[in-house]
This record gives structure tokens, sequence and C-alpha cells, in this order.
């Protein structure tokens, strides 16, 4: 079983570094985006510093939507994922081992990026660490959630626009308490409530994504 | 070993087959015919259990898959007509990867064994720069390493293969059915092989 979810794993990672400029692509956004703010703003550093947290939290929001709708797509066009549903091992692995996988490619770089851009809005380096902190427990529900959007929305036309409709709304709770535990932090309330929900937050699931994710896979896949 | 009662089938608002039976012993062989669209597809995917009837039921020695799940899955291969290989990964990778979420021990020496019978032997090129016969081969080089698995359900195993894949691949269902297994599979043409049991969709 565990044979299994690392071979998902490491296949994934080793389709991603094939095509790296897949990769890189939602990086780019996720600076770019987090970028376009400063210079359309202007060199206001309290605003920014006000608006940063937020703006940083929507660009990584949007830069792992991005990713999504392959996440099973071309699993599904090929037919692996058809092997992977009669595999030996239960699906709700296999679509955790997925999701932990896109979280890898789309949601760690991000958490290690996020500083440089921190940089750009002047916020505290004392806040770096929440920063971090805060994308590393909350890109991992990201991804479990969105895997359940891209499993449901699988093979329909203009899956992507819907994927976002059905997806977005679900972020929202991340991005309240992602964005909350920096504006906690600079306020000097410290953000450890925040980011213990969204600990929370992420042990709920990754409890009980795995399971919506398979039956949404064994629906979608008939 | 496998058995299914009653089967109805509607795809797209259409009935396929309705009242459909069928049982298979170990050591035959099942030949699904029919036309494009007739529904062999189909019929395979609900023996494999991907797709769930609109009536009927399919059982593996007396149980119904639906409620084995997993325990069936492991005694079944199923090969559809999508070849199941990722393009950027190369046919060795690709192999020991289907092995390995199939729940099987993968041996080094077999994989390249196998590969070898299929003319894939140290290719160390991505899948998506092979031919689609070649493509195909990667897939079906899957076969010489499930002689345990007693079921085969095989989906057009003779599309785009030129004729010495074609004879391999003639020669590893013979020696499945040899060793008591049991293999289903479609295919639109007349094939040379006889089939202990034929269902004709068209009739």
């Amino acid at each position: 079983m565990l044979d299994a979810a690392r071979c998902v794993v490491v296949r994934d990672l080793l389709v991603a570094w094939r095509r790296r400029s897949d990769v890189a692509t939602a990086l780019l956004f996720f600076v770019i985006v987090a970028s376009l703010f400063p210079l359309g703003i202007g060199a206001e550093p309290n605003l920014l510093r006000a608006i940063a947290p937020g703006v940083i939290w929507v660009a990584a929001l949007l830069s792992s939507m991005l990713s999504l709708s392959r996440l099973f797509s071309a699993d599904h066009a090929d037919g692996t994922l058809e092997q992977m549903l009669l595999g030996a091992a239960p699906l709700g692995v296999i679509a955790a081992a997925k999701a932990f996988a896109h979280w890898l490619v789309s949601g760690l770089p991000l958490a290690l990026i996020a500083p440089l851009i921190a940089l750009q809005y002047d916020l505290p380096s004392s806040l770096y660490g929440v920063l971090a902190l805060s994308l590393l427990l909350g890109t991992p529900v990201l991804s479990l959630l969105g895997a359940i959007g891209a499993a449901l929305t699988l093979g329909l036309r203009g899956g992507g626009v819907l994927l976002s409709l059905l997806v977005l709304p679900l972020y929202v709770p991340v991005l309240i308490m992602g964005a909350g535990s920096l504006e906690m932090a600079a306020a000097g309330m410290g953000g450890q409530g925040q980011l213990l929900l969204l600990g929370a937050m992420l042990v709920v699931a990754a409890a009980f994504a795995p399971w919506a994710i398979s039956a949404a896979l064994r629906i979608s896949s008939e | 070993m496998l058995e299914a009662t009653g089967l109805d089938c509607a795809r797209g608002g259409r009935m396929l087959f309705r009242g459909l039976s069928l049982s298979l012993r170990g050591g035959e062989r099942l030949r699904i015919a029919g036309a494009n669209g007739s529904g062999k597809t189909s019929l395979l995917r609900i023996l494999c259990g991907l797709l769930s009837p609109d009536a009927g039921e399919v059982r593996w020695r007396g149980s119904a898959i639906s409620r084995l799940r997993e325990e069936y899955s492991k005694q079944l291969l199923y090969l559809g007509h999508a070849p199941a290989v990722k393009d950027d990964l190369t046919p060795a990778e690709n192999l020991r990867i289907t092995c390995t979420l199939a729940g099987m021990s993968v041996v080094e020496n077999a994989v390249e064994v196998s590969l070898g019978r299929f003319g894939l032997s140290g290719m160390e090129s991505p899948v998506k720069k092979l031919s689609q016969g070649q493509k195909r081969r990667a897939a079906l080089a899957r076969l010489p390493l499930s002689e345990s698995i007693p079921l085969w359900l095989l989906d057009e195993p003779y599309a785009a293969l030129d004729a010495a894949a074609t004879r391999l691949v003639e020669e590893l269902i013979d020696g499945h059915v040899a060793r008591g297994g049991a293999v289903v599979l479609t295919t639109h043409q007349d094939t040379r092989v006889g089939a202990s049991q034929v269902i004709d969709l068209d009739a």
C-alpha cells in the first residue's frame, strides 16, 4: 500500500521534472501577480505593508489553482488513471499521494519563495517566518480541496472555468486564516491562533479529502 | 471464475445491450465481437468494475465484484484502448510503475526481459518519441509479467501491432489459457485464434 503511494509520488515528481516548464510557469505566475501590485499602487510603504498579506495569499491561491486542472486530466487521457482505479492499493491512498505530489510541486515552492515577495512589500523580516509557515500549513489544504474539484470536473468540457468556480469558494477559509495570521503577527499579537486553525484545517482535509477525491474519481471515470 | 447475469448497459441514451449473461471458467477464452460503438469496451469496463451496469451483476468466484473491490482488482489485468503509459517516461519506467501499482513486486531482470521480447530493450527515450505501435508494445510488455494474474481483460490487444508483435501477443494469450487463466478480449476483426466462447454484440 505504501509502495503504491511512494510509486505515485515518485512518478508524478519525475513527470513534473521532465516537464519543468509547467512547474516554472505556475511559480512565475505567483511572482508576477504578487509583483504587479507594488508597481500599480506605487511606493507607499504603509499601504503596501497593509495589503501584503492579502495579496500574497490571493496570488498563492491562484497559482495553486493553475496546475490543478492538469492534476488528473493527463492521467485520464493516457489511461493511467484507469490503472490506478484498478490498482491493488485503496484509491484513497493513491488520491492522497497525488495531492501530496501536487503540493510538493506547486505549494512548497511558494512557501519557500514567499519571503522574497515580502521584500517588495517592505514587510519586517520578523514576519517572514510567519508568512512561510502559514503557506506551509495552508497550501497542502489547497491541494487537497483542489483535488476534489479536479476529480469532479474530470472530462467535462470547459472544466477549467468550472473548476475555479467550484474550488475558489472552498479556499476562502484558508485565505482568511492565512492572511489573518500575518495581520495579527504584524499587529504584534502573534499569529499562533490562526496558524493553529490552519493546522486543524490541514488535519481535517488530510483525513477526509482522500475519500471525497476517490469517490469523485469513480464517478467521473464511468 | 467470472460470471455475469442480466447485464444492461445504456450509454448516451442508447441501449447497447440488454440481459447479457456470460460465464467464464479457467482455461477459457472469450472473444467479444461487434461493430464500432456496439458496446465492446463498455462491456469490458463493466467486467473489470470501472463501469457499473444499469442492471445485473458481475460475480468473481461467487461474490459480487462491487463488494470485492481491490480484492478483485488484484486478480485481474485490464488493458484499455488507451495504452496507459506516461508520455514523459521511458518504457522501463512505465512498466515498473504499472507493476507496482498493480501490487506486484518488480524484479528488475524480468522487466528487461519482457521489454526485450517486445523489442524495446534498452530504449532510453521517453514514450512520446516512440511510434504508436511501439507505445502499444510498451503497454503490452505487462503481459509476460502478469502470468500469475488469473483474469486478463484486453481491449483490442492487436490494434496498431505488426505481424511479429501480433504473433507474440497470441502466444502469450495461448500460454495464459494453457496455464488455466481466463482471457476476455475484444476485437472487431476475426482473429485466427480460436475462442472457446464468442459474444457478438451485433447479433
